[in-house]
């Protein structure tokens, strides 16, 4: 591990103002960031410690959700009010990682996790235009198996490994943000970025640039929400593919539908593709494989990741097929 | 804002490291002669330096600088038996053969002390039925699931998930 200063901000305006000096990094429950600091691929200069940040989880008056940055994981997914109106965000955390990194990670630390692409951690011996821009992607010619079949570009096919996101990329999810410009928020979907030409940025945040909080709009038929996950082996896994999804289905016809997909692109992808296909369609099994062809339909397999593209269609539509009680 | 100056380890205040690269897991095996826990895959993998904070909090002490724990409380193996008086999990993993080698056995512990505090809190995990429902109900598929972060080389889980229904649940 390279050499660092540590310091530990009581909150926002604080870590704002310790994150502006040159080379310095945020550190939430450190499950990700110590891992590559470890291997060398993080080298910062000072490290401002943000779990002193707010980790409140504030219900507004419209039916929003407010959930401080340095909430843990396992903080959300136990919260009632997330069990209760976004069932799918609290499937998705208990998806993700161990009961241990789950208590130790925050939500903000949790968005900016950084891709486990095999060729990004292994800086002895591959390139990766990721870690070293210009260097070279040798995912794309090489065992890529776990890659992108979405969004991806010639100098990059990493995924975004977050079970989380994927939620809250189908819930709306705005970020707020603390920065030296000052404060903003972002849809979640704007924050990650597609790889494009430069895949050492994996979102669009300035320099110095902190995440404060996430905030939940109301969405009543996110009640009846789920999680789907599929990986190699059943805990404890990165997603190969998973489904976010929420359904409001009224006398055979859908009103409104919510889609996100994980582990198939650089971002938590949302299928506004299939989205738009399914509403006002009958809720029937050839309107949901219709519409999840058609999110699919740009997909571009490597190697040994063509698999993933019949696998996400099919786990959409069994998830559809679930809440809509078509099937167990 | 300063920080705190000191670690409380198995109920002693500690003095922090120097220097902030030192994990928690490296703070107690290498500067406090505290083996107990284990080194694994030292990159949050396996489990097997699973300690516990303020109390019931399992957490991965490789993936932990120990800066990052100043002024808090942490528990390791070597913190749970009570003089000559075994932890009652520590006693049910002797009686189940919940191990062989032994070397996940800490983390083992550790883990399943703070996964017995979660299922209390009624925390969900992914096999939950009901994810709205304020208990869980305990089960062999909970147990599997939420002590999925502890692997065992040996493959003694049936005797891990033996000890830790006899201790923590209802005989299934």
């Amino acid at each position: 591990m390279t050499p660092f200063t540590f310091a530990r901000a009581a909150d926002a305006p604080e870590a704002v103002r310790l994150g502006a000096a040159p080379g310095a990094r945020y550190l939430g429950g450190g499950t990700n960031l110590v891992d590559l600091m470890r291997e060398t691929i993080e080298q910062p200069a000072i490290v401002v410690d943000v779990t002193g940040l707010s980790s409140a989880i504030e219900e507004g008056p419209d039916g929003s959700l407010l959930i401080g940055a340095a909430a843990r994981n396992t903080a959300v997914a136990e919260h009632p009010a997330v069990r209760s109106r976004y069932p799918l965000l609290a499937r998705a955390i208990v998806a993700g990682a161990s009961a241990q990194i789950r208590n130790m990670a925050t939500v903000g630390g949790n968005i900016l996790q950084r891709t486990r692409c095999t060729y990004f951690y292994d800086d002895d011996g591959a390139r990766c235009n990721k870690r070293s821009p210009g260097q070279g992607c040798d995912a794309i010619d090489g065992f890529n198996r776990i890659h992108a079949v979405l969004g991806a570009s010639d100098a990059c096919v990493a995924t975004h490994p977050s079970d989380m996101c994927v939620a809250l990329a189908a819930l709306d999810a705005r970020v707020h943000l603390d920065g030296p410009q000052g404060r903003r928020s972002v849809a979640l979907t704007d924050l990650h970025r597609l790889p494009e030409d430069h895949p050492e940025l994996d979102t669009i945040l300035a320099p110095g640039e902190l995440i404060t909080a996430i905030e939940l709009p109301a969405l009543p038929f996110a009640m009846h929400s789920a999680y789907r996950k599929v990986r190699d082996r059943a805990s404890y896994a990165f997603a190969l593919v998973s489904v976010a999804a929420a359904i409001d289905v009224s006398d055979g016809t859908v009103r409104d539908v919510r889609l996100a997909l994980g582990g198939v692109a650089h971002k938590p992808w949302r299928a506004r593709i299939a989205e738009d296909a399914l509403k006002g369609k009958p809720a029937t099994v050839d309107s949901f494989r219709a519409a999840a062809a058609a999110e699919l339909a740009a997909a571009k397999p490597l190697r040994d990741n063509a698999f993933k593209i019949a696998l996400a269609q099919r786990t959409l539509v069994a998830v559809l097929e679930s809440l809509t009680g078509r099937q167990p | 804002m300063p920080l705190p100056v000191s670690i409380t380890i198995n109920g002693a205040a500690t003095p922090l490291p120097d220097d902030p690269r030192v994990s928690l897991l490296d703070l107690l095996r290498e500067h406090l002669q505290l083996p107990g826990t284990k080194q694994g895959c030292n990159q949050g993998a396996c489990g097997a330096c699973t300690v516990l904070v303020d109390g019931e909090q399992r957490i991965l002490s490789c993936l932990a600088l120990a800066v990052q724990y100043a002024g808090r409380s942490v528990t390791s193996i070597e913190g749970l038996a009570d003089g000559e008086g075994l932890h009652p999990l520590q006693q049910a993993f002797i009686e189940h053969d919940g191990f062989q080698c032994g070397y996940c056995t800490p983390g083992q512990i550790c883990s399943a002390i703070g996964m017995a505090a979660e299922l209390r809190r009624g925390v969900p995990s992914y096999v939950t039925d009901d994810i709205a429902a304020a208990a869980v109900e305990f089960s062999h598929d909970e147990v599997r699931e939420r002590m999925s972060g502890n692997l065992c080389r040996c493959g003694a889980y049936n005797g891990i998930v033996a000890a830790i229904t006899d201790t923590v649940g209802e005989a299934p």
